[in-house]
């Protein structure tokens, strides 16, 4: 068990190697000096040479990308071109937002997707059943920009619950996480539902049925752990993919978090921060899968053996 | 005299699909006596699994019980509540399934899911029931329980995994235990295990309603036989009597499918056409386009249970009357 977990992690550290070495090279091989970007129109072509050299841009991809490394071990991701602050300082002030943003969503829509999934399952084909599913078909199907605006519609402008954009309250941050979570919610509800509903109909379930389980029982001791099995490996991508930030939920809800950051970091050719923030993403993401094939092993036994 | 064990009276169990009423079980007349082996017989679809999920309350969508009452032990188990079958399933009847291998609860250990009815439906502690479980386990001839009980069911062998299933349903020590084809998965060493743990079971006190296709397993282990064709009892009599003189043209024909088997016949014995739809069955009896003997009185009108021959041997058949039985090999 415990040698088994070691492996796959150093496999999740050679993973993420090469995912820097990919964010790595591919910065460089897009055309256009960021350097030239950053000094102007204007600027003279002695000082822009002397700039690449000082920032060690001129030296090989391998070397850059060993002294990146090196430095990256050190906790030093370099310095932002464009606001002038180390990469990590900056990226640890927006992931505090991040963090708030994606817990609130994950929390919402896994409450909301759980719940609503295993009434469908158990009340199929009822009333309930047909308005969580179209509900989450909505979710699944809407782009993320509208229901952000529709939100900011109804609830903030119409309604004035909750502030329009802005991190100034906690309120904030919970039109963004409903915009954020309704469609991970939409997603966990449906594969509730159906896996659910499938192993409702396995034959260990007439078993359970047989010693004498009610309905509840059965739900609760025997069915659900089984068909939580996908749901978790979902749920684990789905934070994984919340705390890597959310691009245009922060940018539509002016949340400063690591989405908006990258999208400055695009915008202004900031390489080291760019670098920055997509290695987090690579590495949010590796973690998250790390841990649902972890969990994903402690609770189905046949995985844990085969291994 | 004694009560029985369980009785059915004119069950009818029908699924409600979108091309209509498939009568599964149609007016299921069966009893099981304390301490016997009763044996349901018949092919795939003949109502057999569906009569014995009936009497545990499984009969899964768009099935039910439509009608019909179910006793067990004098006791209505048709029209009570969810809480009231739920306090009966498990601790009066319990049952085994056709496949060991998906009946086992995969995530949960095979110690605990033994226990799981004792803890349901008796007052004990967890200590105790797992006590109890380890001699229930130990009983149905499983070696190293206290290493096995805490494996998980893909770690053990098929056999194994019957014999923790029939440990589970006898642990609550049941008036009455359903085996539905409890060896049909299983290799024929193993299933001879089985059925020999299942006589000593019987022998032990407990009565039991054995559903197989094969008719081998039956005659080894029933006390009693009920033959099924298209949702009805077509047939029912003491193994012995069933097996010597059939009195049904289908249970003739089975039992010399099963015979020429074991000959040296060049060609299998079978019986011509195919087991009718049960959305449309035949006017009349339900088996005249198959049988030989078929008369016109059987185009018409289905056959009640009659009286043939020997104390307790009914046919739904007319020629019951007219014909004394003969041994099969004359046939």
């Amino acid at each position: 068990m415990v040698r088994n977990a070691l492996q796959r992690l150093a496999q999740s550290v050679l993973v993420l190697l090469g995912c820097a070495l990919l964010i790595f090279v591919m910065l460089r091989i897009i055309p256009g000096n960021p350097i030239a970007v950053l000094m102007g129109e204007h600027a003279d072509n002695t000082v822009i040479e002397r700039m690449t050299a000082e920032l060690g841009l001129d030296q090989p991809v391998l070397v850059q990308f060993f002294r990146y490394i090196g430095g990256a071990l050190r906790g030093d991701f370099g310095t932002s071109y464009s606001l002038g602050k180390p990469v990590s300082s900056l990226m640890a002030s927006a992931f505090v937002h991040t963090l708030i943003l994606a817990l609130l969503a994950a929390v919402f829509a896994w409450l909301i997707g759980i719940t609503s999934g295993i009434i469908a399952a158990v009340k199929k084909n009822s009333i309930l059943d047909h308005l969580f599913m179209g509900a989450s078909l909505l979710g699944v199907s809407m782009p993320v920009f509208m229901t952000a605006m529709l939100l900011q519609y109804f609830f903030a402008y119409r309604l004035k619950l909750f502030p329009i954009a802005g991190m100034d309250s906690f309120a904030a941050y919970i039109l963004p996480a409903i915009a954020l979570g309704w469609n991970s919610a939409g997603s966990v509800a449906r594969l509730v539902r159906s896996t659910l509903l499938e192993t409702l109909e396995e034959n260990y379930i007439d078993t359970a049925r047989a010693k004498g389980r009610g309905q509840v029982g059965v739900l609760v001791v025997h069915a659900l752990r089984n068909a939580m099995l996908p749901v978790i490996t979902m749920m684990a991508i789905q934070f994984s993919g919340l705390l890597s930030g959310a691009v245009i939920t922060e940018t539509v809800f002016s949340i400063n978090g690591i989405g908006r950051l990258a999208v400055q970091a695009i915008a202004g050719r900031d390489i080291p921060l760019l670098q920055g923030t997509v290695l987090f993403s690579a590495a949010v993401v590796v973690i998250g899968n790390f841990i649902a094939d972890s969990l994903y092993r402690v609770l189905d036994p046949r995985i844990r053996r085969e291994a | 005299m004694e009560s029985k064990t369980l009785e059915i009276r004119n069950l009818n169990t029908s699924f409600f699909t979108q091309q209509g009423e498939v009568r599964a079980a149609c007016d299921v007349c069966l009893e099981v006596q304390p301490g016997q082996i009763t044996g349901i017989v018949g092919e795939s679809g003949c109502g057999k699994s569906v009569t014995a999920r009936s009497v545990m309350g499984l009969v899964r969508y768009p099935g039910r019980v439509v009608s019909g009452e179910i006793l067990l032990d004098g006791k209505a188990m048709t029209g009570i509540s969810g809480k009231e079958a739920c306090s009966l399933r498990g601790a009066e009847v319990s049952m085994i399934f056709q496949e060991p291998m998906t009946s086992l609860n995969p995530v949960m250990k095979v110690g605990k899911q033994v226990e799981e009815a004792l803890l349901l439906h008796r007052k004990l502690s967890k200590k105790e029931a797992a006590k109890s479980a380890a001699q229930m386990l130990e009983k149905v001839g499983i070696s190293d329980v206290k290493n096995r009980m805490e494996c998980y069911p893909h770690q053990l062998s098929g056999g194994l995994r019957q014999r923790v299933m029939i440990a589970m349903a006898m642990i609550c020590s049941p008036k009455l235990l359903i085996a539905d084809e409890p060896t049909t998965a299983l290799d024929v060493t193993v299933e001879a295990q089985i059925l020999r743990l299942m006589k000593q079971l019987c022998d032990a006190g407990t009565s039991i309603l054995l559903i197989s296709h094969n008719l081998g397993v039956i005659a080894q282990i029933c006390d009693y036989v009920y033959v099924m064709y298209a949702g009805r009892v077509v047939e029912q009599a003491d193994t012995m009597t069933l097996f010597d003189h059939p009195a049904h043209p289908y249970t003739r024909g089975l039992l010399q499918a099963a015979r020429s088997l074991r000959s040296d016949a060049e060609v299998l014995a079978t019986i011509p056409g195919v087991v009718p739809n049960l959305l449309h069955l035949p006017a009349g009896c339900s088996f005249s386009p198959r049988c030989g003997q078929c008369q016109e009185p059987c185009k018409t009108s289905m056959p009640d249970m009659l009286p043939a021959g020997e104390k307790g041997h009914l046919v739904r058949c007319f020629l019951a009357e007219k014909e004394k039985q003969q041994p099969v090999e004359a046939i």
